[in-house]
């Protein structure tokens, strides 16, 4: 069954020839690079004329409200649209998610009325055969809802819980897409089937849900067979080559995209898988090193192109229309070798061939030990084109134990195949610490939300009574969060499972509830205030805090200073122990996040004034990023802060965002490659987990704001994830665009 | 006081007791790139006497301003920094005039050596008495900021006299220690080719001399000149476009290695 693979490429055996086990197949056959970026080839004419074509879809994209066309007709699913072509002749890598580049369908399993109000803004109609599908099932929201109470409905709808993943699809689970390559359909079905027969015995709700699934991922594993063949690729069998290996890649991907609309749907950690075959290639003579950066340009160039259908209200928590195709690049193997080779180059060489992309959202796996050549490749693209960003691959192998991840979304670590994730969006610590100085209630409409939170009377709020409250409240907000979670992901398995992705994942995964706060720097300062400096609440009639008067100094964080980062540690430690206490759907692994994306802009609008001198509507700052302006000592004593925020307590991740003026790098490009790098070693050495790098000028964000057809690919990073920065609402840029750089004067 | 759009002369002694743990600071930067080799951190002193025209800091200037920190805070700022620093950077004291708090600095630089810090000045070579040579003598890297070759433009330029730079930087050369020449191009200032020979001349033979920067003029610090109710009078000066820039570099790689504009 497996001896086909093993003739074709005669590569070294083990496990991974008698189970489903892709990493031991990278372990005994990759090729580590240790040497620097010279080898690497341009773009290929083909890729040049195909990618000028995409510039265009895209423009005219732009110029139609950011969404080029729609298909109203037909249910997205894996063999829903016939083959698609930016240019049939020009494609080396084929695939499209429908018929026609940029066009967007329906995946109305999450949401039929989103999708009806995302339609309807485009001008447009679904369908009426597609209405009335769902008078005869329900939609993920729909059931969520039925299961929702009173205590959840109130949290959600005062904001308290926020960006919760009921009405749209909740992503995140990355499928180990290389598996479809290594095995092909037909032995990964045969691996399934078998799975299938070991759930037996009594029959308890775990096993009858586990066979449910695993036949729904039969399903799909036959039906990605099918889309193969419409492109007249026979997917039954391994890739035999280079290029059928990139292909059969992208076809398990695409299946995900065009049966899933995730709001984060990463590719994983495919790029040294790839290398094996495309060295081998190279080493037969049967391609060249342009070829073999073709397969990637054009890879990466239809991963640029996927697009999902969102209403105009989600680009209000995730600005720029994300899609988050993360591709987690370089790392280190347990055994001490470099996951680095010659692929994790040319994967990073697309951001030259084809121009700056927020997408694939590459992402740098940094360890002190990653070969100095790819360092300095890796610090040089992000000065020219802040397209990447970087995660600590020491850290997180050390925490989790495996070498073979991929990061989910923005920042989240996933053992691929092995593990998936439960998004669960985030609660907005600054409005839970607000119900704690109003005896309960939301601060905007004066809604009693919790019970028994003493009223505080004195005239400046006191430190011990304000924690008090604040411990009480996060222990509530916590519980109402964690059986949220649940209702949620329960019924999203029901209603609207990812069987396409599943299917490249073992049949009983583990799991990580992936909670989330918003808001930690607020908090940090705010508690700092109070007992450092002297904070006064004003109170309206209600009495409720309307504003605060922060009288003298205190220390802020983002400066180093123990005093106050002590406080952000150990309000993440608190509140992720709260969440532990809770039981999970499915047994999951409780995870927290310090992350926003883009919501920071809309959290801080809904979020009253704050005793840190943060005024009511102001923007939080992205991630676990200090509130900007308040990093009084530069970029280190701000990282350095950040850094003390400790990953065991926040193991889905905390996001930093970097901004930095080419200059404050340095003054010649040598000198800006080598701070970097130093840079890079030096954070993530202390302990920090996430930097996003961003190397622009304040002046170029300014004119990009004003005349945005003159920067159709200028990316920036903010909070995990990259964005095409003329994409972000008007709002959104200045909001970048204020935010601290670096920049000395 | 401010007489004529300008911070009048100040009294420096007593910023300079030896007895004191503190230094009066205006500023820290940890993300220091353009002061000195490396990633730095950049302590900025309060304190100045020279009255640069030009100056981009010119919040530094009071003798009186700043606030005081403890020589142990800023080595356990630095110490918490060091692994940005890897084997160039270091901690770099700029100003202000690091040289009116000479005694203090010394005894931040020998805690510095201790743990293993490199330790650079920026200074305009103000002054040179005993206390100064032994912070010299600490300063594993001098940058010595000549703000004019010609005494009569210096004064202009700075209201005071260049004598004493030109001391420092003999006394620096009679010890071996290494040293960078700063030179700010303001043009229709500090640009006029005699003087930027003579300079060279002056300076050709010196073997401490490392590196000769050039900064060019920025109007960046305009906007404290009028928060501070002082009177920018260069503002219809502009930055020196690349051609006066390259011109003067051509100029001093006449009489130095390593010539680069910052």
């Amino acid at each position: 069954m497996l001896n086909l693979s093993q003739e074709v490429l005669a590569l070294r055996e083990g496990a991974w020839n008698r189970k489903i086990d892709v990493r031991d197949f990278v372990t005994l056959n990759v090729s580590p690079y240790y040497g620097d970026a010279s080898f690497l080839a341009g773009a290929t004419e083909r890729t040049k004329e195909l990618w000028e074509t995409c510039l265009i879809a895209m423009k005219e994209e732009r110029e139609r409200n950011g969404c080029r066309a729609i298909d109203t007709e037909n249910i997205s699913s894996i063999t829903s649209h016939g083959p698609g072509y930016i240019n049939k002749d020009l494609e080396v890598i084929v695939g499209l998610q429908t018929d026609e580049l940029l066009k967007r369908a329906m995946k109305p399993f999450g949401g039929i009325r989103v999708v009806e109000g995302a339609v309807a803004e485009k001008g447009q109609q679904v369908t009426q055969r597609v209405k009335d599908v769902f008078n005869y099932t329900k939609d993920h929201n729909n059931a969520v809802f039925a299961a929702y109470d009173e205590e959840i409905r109130n949290y959600r709808s005062q904001g308290i819980l926020t960006g919760l993943p009921d009405n749209y699809a909740r992503g995140r689970i990355i499928g180990d897409y290389r598996r479809l390559a290594l095995y092909g359909i037909d032995r990964l079905i045969e691996a399934k089937e078998e799975d299938k027969r070991l759930v037996d015995g009594e029959m308890t709700e775990h096993k009858i849900r586990l066979r449910e699934e695993i036949t729904d991922q039969i399903i799909a594993l036959k039906d990605i067979k099918k889309m193969g063949e419409m492109y007249g690729l026979d997917l039954a069998r391994p890739a035999q080559n280079a290029r059928e290996a990139v292909q059969w890649v992208y076809m398990a991907y695409l299946a995900a995209v065009k049966e899933q609309d995730g709001a984060a749907m990463s590719l994983g950690n495919v790029s040294s898988f790839l290398d094996i075959f495309i060295e081998k290639d190279l080493a037969e003579g049967i391609i060249t090193e342009e070829e073999a950066q073709e397969f990637i340009d054009q890879f990466v160039m239809k991963l640029r192109m996927v697009r999902h259908l969102r209403p105009e209200a989600y680009d209000e928590i995730f600005g720029g229309d994300p899609t988050w195709v993360t591709e987690a690049i370089g790392g280190q193997f347990n055994d001490g070798r470099t996951k680095v080779t010659k692929t994790s180059f040319r994967f990073l060489q697309t951001l030259y061939n084809l121009g700056a992309s927020p997408e694939p959202n590459l992402t740098v796996l940094w360890s002190q030990n990653l070969p100095e050549g790819f360092k300095e490749f890796c610090a040089q693209v992000s000065i020219d084109t802040s397209s990447i960003q970087y995660e600590n691959d020491d850290l997180m192998r050390e925490v989790r134990g495996s070498d073979d991840y991929g990061i989910a979304c923005c920042v989240s670590y996933q053992e691929l195949g092995k593990r998936i994730q439960f998004f669960g969006a985030r609660v907005n610590l600054p409005k839970t610490l607000l119900m704690a100085l109003n005896e309960g209630r939301e601060e905007n409409s004066g809604q009693s939300l919790l019970e028994g939170i003493p009223s505080l009377q004195d005239e400046y709020l006191d430190y011990e009574a304000v924690m008090a409250n604040f411990k009480k409240s996060m222990v509530e907000v916590a519980r109402v969060y964690s059986k949220t979670m649940n209702i949620i992901h329960y019924m999203h398995d029901k209603y609207y499972y990812e069987k396409a992705q599943l299917a490249f994942v073992d049949s009983d995964p583990g799991i990580d509830m992936a909670y989330g706060i918003a808001g930690i720097s607020i908090i940090a300062d705010s508690l700092s205030a109070i007992k450092y400096g002297k904070v006064k609440p004003i109170r309206n009639e209600d009495g409720l805090t309307v504003d605060f008067k922060v009288e003298g100094e205190y220390p802020k964080f983002g400066n180093d200073d123990e005093r106050v980062d002590n406080i952000a540690r150990e309000i993440t430690k608190f509140f992720s122990q709260e969440l532990a206490k809770h039981k999970c759907y499915k047994n999951a692994f409780s995870t927290l996040s310090l992350l926003t994306i883009t919501s920071n802009v809309m959290y801080g609008k809904k979020t009253g004034s704050t005793p840190d001198g943060r005024k009511a509507g102001e923007a939080f700052a992205p991630g676990a990023n200090p509130m900007h302006g308040r990093d009084e000592h530069g970029a280190i004593a701000s990282l350095n802060s950040v850094a003390k925020l400790d990953y065991r307590d926040a193991q889905d991740g905390i996001s930093n965002t970097f901004s930095i003026v080419p200059k404050s790098l340095g003054s010649d490009r040598e000198a800006q490659i080598d701070n970097l790098t130093g840079l890079l070693d030096a954070y993530f050495g202390l302990g920090g987990f996430h930097l996003n790098v961003n190397v622009l000028n304040r002046e170029t964000l300014m004119d990009a704001y004003e005349h945005p057809e003159n920067y159709p690919q200028l990316t920036i990073r903010v909070s995990g994830y990259a964005v095409n920065f003329i994409r972000l609402s008007k709002a959104h840029q200045l909001e970048v665009i204020a935010r601290t750089f670096h920049e000395r004067m | 006081m401010i007489k004529d759009g300008l911070l009048v002369a100040q009294e420096v002694e007593q910023l300079n007791t030896g007895s004191s743990q503190q230094l009066r600071v205006h500023s820290i930067e940890s993300f220091g790139t353009h002061d000195g080799p490396g990633i730095r951190m950049v302590v900025f002193v309060q304190g100045c006497q020279f009255r640069c025209l030009y100056c981009a800091n010119p919040d530094t200037m009071d003798v009186k301003g700043g606030h005081f920190l403890e020589i142990e805070e800023l080595v356990s700022r630095a110490i918490k920094q060091k692994p940005y620093f890897r084997k160039k950077g270091g901690v770099t004291v700029s100003g202000g005039e690091p040289l009116l708090q000479r005694s203090i600095i010394k005894k931040l630089f020998d805690r510095l050596h201790e743990e293993n810090i490199n330790t650079v000045l920026d200074s305009n070579g103000r002054l040179i008495d005993k206390p100064a040579k032994d912070l010299l003598d600490v300063t594993d890297l001098l940058m010595l900021d000549v703000k004019h070759f010609n005494n009569e433009w210096h004064k202009k330029l700075t209201r005071v006299s260049n004598t004493s730079t030109f001391k420092v930087a003999e006394y620096r050369e009679s010890t071996g220690k290494p040293m960078w020449l700063r030179y700010v191009l303001v043009p229709g200032w500090s640009d006029q080719e005699e003087h930027l020979h003579g300079l060279g001349q002056h300076f050709k033979n010196y073997k401490t001399i490392e590196r000769v920067e050039i900064l060019p003029y920025h109007q960046l610090g305009v906007h404290k000149w009028e928060a501070l109710g002082m009177e920018y009078k260069l503002k219809d000066v502009n930055p020196p476009d690349t051609q006066i820039l390259e011109k003067t570099a051509a100029i001093f790689r006449n009489y130095f290695q390593d010539v680069r504009v910052n």
